[in-house]
């Protein structure tokens, strides 16, 4: 008994940061309406902030001022973000806001790693709480019992900043109304900047109030922000109290999950999170949410199949990239394959956002599970390549069905999470369960048969495979079920009125996505000779979300384009310098800044602003016509 | 016209939210070819009503009988599968579509052929959809890209969707909001020559009473979720509870009405 209360106190203790990170992000979203990815990068920087205060100023004033400290830094370094990047993505669409905040994530990895180094620090004690008390034989640390206190005073805090204060009134009727409180003469430059940095402060502070139980490291950032993804998703985003009561569930869950599950913990707090939402889509505290904003600026070009023309030079295209083996080394047919294989993951991640307009932030999982799928049918079932090129993918068809039916049940930023979550959930089992998926070590020795082994043969395959998906993914996009999809799309409403069952037709397009993506995988598994968990990790979700931007969200299949470029140029890069990540964080801030539209969208505004002169005069003679 | 058959029928219909009745125990019928309009002051209960009708919103108590078929609780979509038309207060059509595919998905729904992967839709029912867009009006727009309309276009792009299912009732929730005078009347005009010619049943909600009376068969006066009156329009107009209402006399028949609950 007295251990069970003990492993309670732990997931309570727990609970303190993940609140502490939960709130800031929910009141940042509440006023706004950004979800800030960065989060979790300020929480690790919030951390090792902290480190280095607290080693350099020795004592009780040392090490709690060091805290204090170090959040407040983080905080200002808050504020410099909000007012350099953040005011100029305010009225851009909710993809473009999680994918800058994403830039900054991958800058601040590097960033971390030139300063603090690669290797885990180990934090002081905290002084005063430094042994621990015992309960019944059992130990609990009086740390943990300090944090267990410290979250109900934060969120008592909290709540008398928000009901007692001018500034509280201000925030929480910029929460239901931005745009009334900016008529009333709020200055709202100021508004959102100090509740920017409040939010970035308590996500620091809960960096730096781990280091006594956590060693810091430069991957805190993307298992925090996972967490706390999945708090917002069930506590409801926005609501203080949701972050509360759902951290604390969230962190029990996991306390007690161990002791069920000891190898795939992660799977209660899944089912947990599939029920509120069924129950409750908005969390247990959450408000539905308003409509998603539409792309200021884009044009809205009508798509259209490829003239003969267009199909013409695509197929020219195809054969010119088919002769590569002709003059091109066994690396370039590598890289060559690979990139084909790119096309294929970006092509499908592309459907389901633009067509579908479902940003998924966790379209890996499919991808991996397609490659997992080949892995275990060659090498467990000992089945023919072919055979399992075409097994294979139907687990990420069975993933996207199970996921996609719980995931589109929300749109908008509640979906982008929801799929970062499953994601996550899927890469924690394939990196647990050490006795199925080979863990850390994956899965290795996934050869392709003689057939396909040569570099050239197999350039040959994924170029084959990479024009039939894309190929197949158009006449889609043309088909009766492409224009419902859009429809549900564009109107949600007027769908529903014309008796579309806009959930079913998305939930259809989730499954064609994740098992296109699927076929990525697959292939992917042959190309690489092996499968690890990193197949279905975040970095490769954010890899395909940053092709479909490149290419053009707005286009039909700019993600082509999109894959080719960024893959080549990710391929140099690495080659080129140790800091990558820096580099393409930097390049994806700018791209969402200063370039939105992409490649291929760009090249269709260049080339209808040429035939835009007469298009422009028949419209305005037709006008003038009706009008007569 | 008295003849024709009963299209909808709604008995006794409620929906409370906390204290407040915002429809009480609503009663009425509409019939093939007849132009209904239900009008009343902001908060009478219009949109509640409409919200029910079209399966938006579930009533607490009451029957909702839709050719013959009961309606409460199903969803929006199996409604107009039943044969009913919509369109919105504020427009909703698919801005990313040219004029003609916009008419041409609500046919693709119709010809239950959402889930055809392999199709064409540019040749889906072509003709049925140029048909449509003539009829209201706005063949010459087909291959514009709806996202370009003005607002009276636009409207009139609705009616042309609304009417995809061949329905037998239009459900229009105030028409012509947002419109200049003129197209108003000219929009109210199509859809009752439309209503006319093929036998549509028509509900609408309005606050512009010059549309009401020039082109109701019958009008329903909704006055704090109850309906005060039914009627043709001279009926209505000379109705002193609905003059009270609409002259400004609002304070009189509060009193009035208070007296009576209390009692």
């Amino acid at each position: 008994m007295a251990f069970y209360f003990v492993q309670f106190l732990t997931g309570l203790a727990s609970a303190a940061s993940l609140f502490l990170v939960a709130s800031g992000l929910s009141i940042i979203f509440g006023v706004t309406r950004i979800v800030n990815f960065a989060h979790g990068a300020f929480y690790m920087l919030g951390a090792y902030m902290a480190f280095t205060l607290t080693e350099r100023f020795s004592g009780a004033l040392g090490f709690w001022g060091g805290i204090v400290v170090a959040a407040l830094i983080v905080a200002a370094i808050g504020v410099l973000v909000e007012m350099v990047l953040l005011r100029r993505i305010y009225h851009a669409p909710e993809l473009f806001q999680l994918l800058a905040t994403f830039g900054l994530t991958l800058m601040v990895q590097d960033i971390v790693v030139l300063i603090w180094g690669p290797d885990d620090l180990l934090g002081r004690r905290a002084p005063g709480f430094r042994g621990a008390v015992d309960f019944f034989g059992q130990n609990i640390p009086s740390y943990d019992l300090f944090l267990i206190a410290l979250s109900p005073v934060v969120l008592g805090v909290l709540w008398l900043l928000f009901q007692r204060t001018r500034w509280g009134v201000l925030v929480r009727a910029a929460t239901q109304d931005r745009d009334m409180v900016a008529a009333l003469g709020v200055n709202q430059k100021w508004l959102f900047t100090s509740v920017f940095a409040l939010g970035v402060f308590l996500a620091a502070l809960g960096g730096a109030l781990q280091i006594p139980r956590d060693a810091v490291h430069h991957a805190l950032d993307l298992r925090i922000i996972v967490e706390v993804f999945v708090v917002v998703v069930i506590g409801g985003l926005g609501s203080i109290i949701g972050a509360f009561v759902a951290a604390v569930l969230v962190s029990e869950l996991n306390a007690f999950g161990i002791l069920i599950f000891p190898k795939i913990s992660i799977i209660l707090v899944f089912l947990v999170m599939a029920v509120v939402l069924i129950v409750r889509p908005w969390g247990l505290f959450g408000k539905p949410e308003a409509a998603a904003r539409r792309t200021p600026g884009l044009t809205v070009n009508p798509w259209r199949p490829l003239t003969s023309g267009e199909r013409l030079m695509s197929l020219g295209a195809l054969v010119l990239a088919a002769m590569l083996p002709l003059f091109a080394g066994n690396y370039a047919l590598t890289v060559g394959s690979e990139i084909a294989i790119y096309v294929i993951f970006a092509a499908s991640l592309h459907f389901l956002m633009s067509v579908g307009g479902l940003a998924s932030f966790g379209h890996a999982a499919y991808f991996g599970l397609g490659a997992y799928g080949v892995a275990f049918l060659a090498k467990a079932a000992g089945l023919p390549m072919i055979v399992s090129l075409l097994l294979g993918p139907l687990l990420g068809l069975l993933g996207a069905a199970v996921f996609g039916f719980f995931a589109v049940q929300l749109s908008g930023v509640y979906f982008a999470m929801l799929t970062l979550a499953f994601a996550q959930i899927v890469w924690s089992i394939a990196f647990q369960w050490v006795a199925v998926t080979g863990g850390d070590n994956g899965i290795l020795g996934v050869w392709p048969d003689k057939w396909a082994a040569g570099p050239a043969s197999f350039y040959w395959l994924s170029l084959a495979i990479a024009a039939l998906a894309v190929t197949v993914l158009r006449v889609i996009v043309f088909s009766p079920f492409g224009f419902a999809l859009r429809a549900t799309r564009d109107s949600p409403l007027r769908s529903e009125a014309i008796g579309i069952n806009g959930k079913r037709v998305q939930w259809t397009a989730f499954v064609i996505s994740g098992t296109v993506a699927g076929i990525g995988g697959a292939l992917f598994a042959y190309l690489k000779g092996s499968v690890f968990p990193d197949s279905l990790g975040i970095s490769l979700s954010v890899d395909a979300l940053v092709m479909v931007l490149l290419g053009g969200v707005e286009t039909v299949s700019g993600a082509v384009i999109g894959a080719i470029v960024f893959k080549a140029a990710n391929i140099w890069l690495v080659s080129q310098t140790d800091l990558s990540k820096l580099v393409l964080g930097g390049f994806i801030v700018l791209m969402v800044v200063a370039f939105p539209k992409g490649i291929v969208g760009t090249l269709e505004t260049i080339r209808n602003r040429w035939r835009s002169p007469d298009t422009k005069s028949a419209l305005l003679a037709s006008r003038i016509e009706t009008a007569e | 016209m008295s003849m024709a058959p009963t299209l909808l029928s709604v008995e006794a219909l409620s929906k409370s939210y906390g204290g407040v009745h915002a429809v009480r125990s609503v009663s009425f019928e509409l019939r093939a070819g007849e132009i209904l309009a239900l009008i009343g002051p902001n908060g009478a209960g219009k949109s509640t009503c409409f919200d029910m009708l079209n399966g938006q919103n579930i009533p607490d108590s009451g029957r909702i009988t839709l050719l013959g078929e009961d309606t409460v609780g199903r969803k929006p979509r199996a409604i107009w599968r039943l044969g009913v038309g919509r369109t919105f207060q504020i427009t909703a059509t698919f801005p990313t579509m040219t004029v003609r595919e916009n008419v041409q998905v609500a046919l693709v729904s119709y010809g239950r052929q959402l889930f055809n992967l392999w199709g064409s839709t540019a040749q889906f029912a072509r003709d049925e959809a140029g048909r449509l867009l003539d009829l209201v009006g706005m063949g010459a727009y087909a291959g514009r890209p709806c996202g370009e309309l003005a607002y009276g276009d636009l409207k009139r792009l609705e009616l042309a969707i609304a009417l995809a299912n061949q329905p037998k009732l239009l459900l229009m929730d105030e028409p012509t909001a947002g419109m200049a005078p003129r197209e108003r009347i000219e929009l109210m005009r199509l859809t009752a020559r439309i209503a006319r010619e093929q036998s549509i049943g028509v509900l609408f909600t309005e606050h512009d009473m010059d549309v009401v009376f020039e082109h109701a068969d019958r009008i329903l006066v909704l006055n704090r979720g109850s309906l005060i009156a039914e009627g043709s329009p001279e009926e209505v107009r000379g109705n002193p509870q609905v003059r009270a209402i609409y002259l400004g006399e609002g304070l009189v028949y509060d009193a009035r009405h208070r007296e009576g609950a209390g009692a």
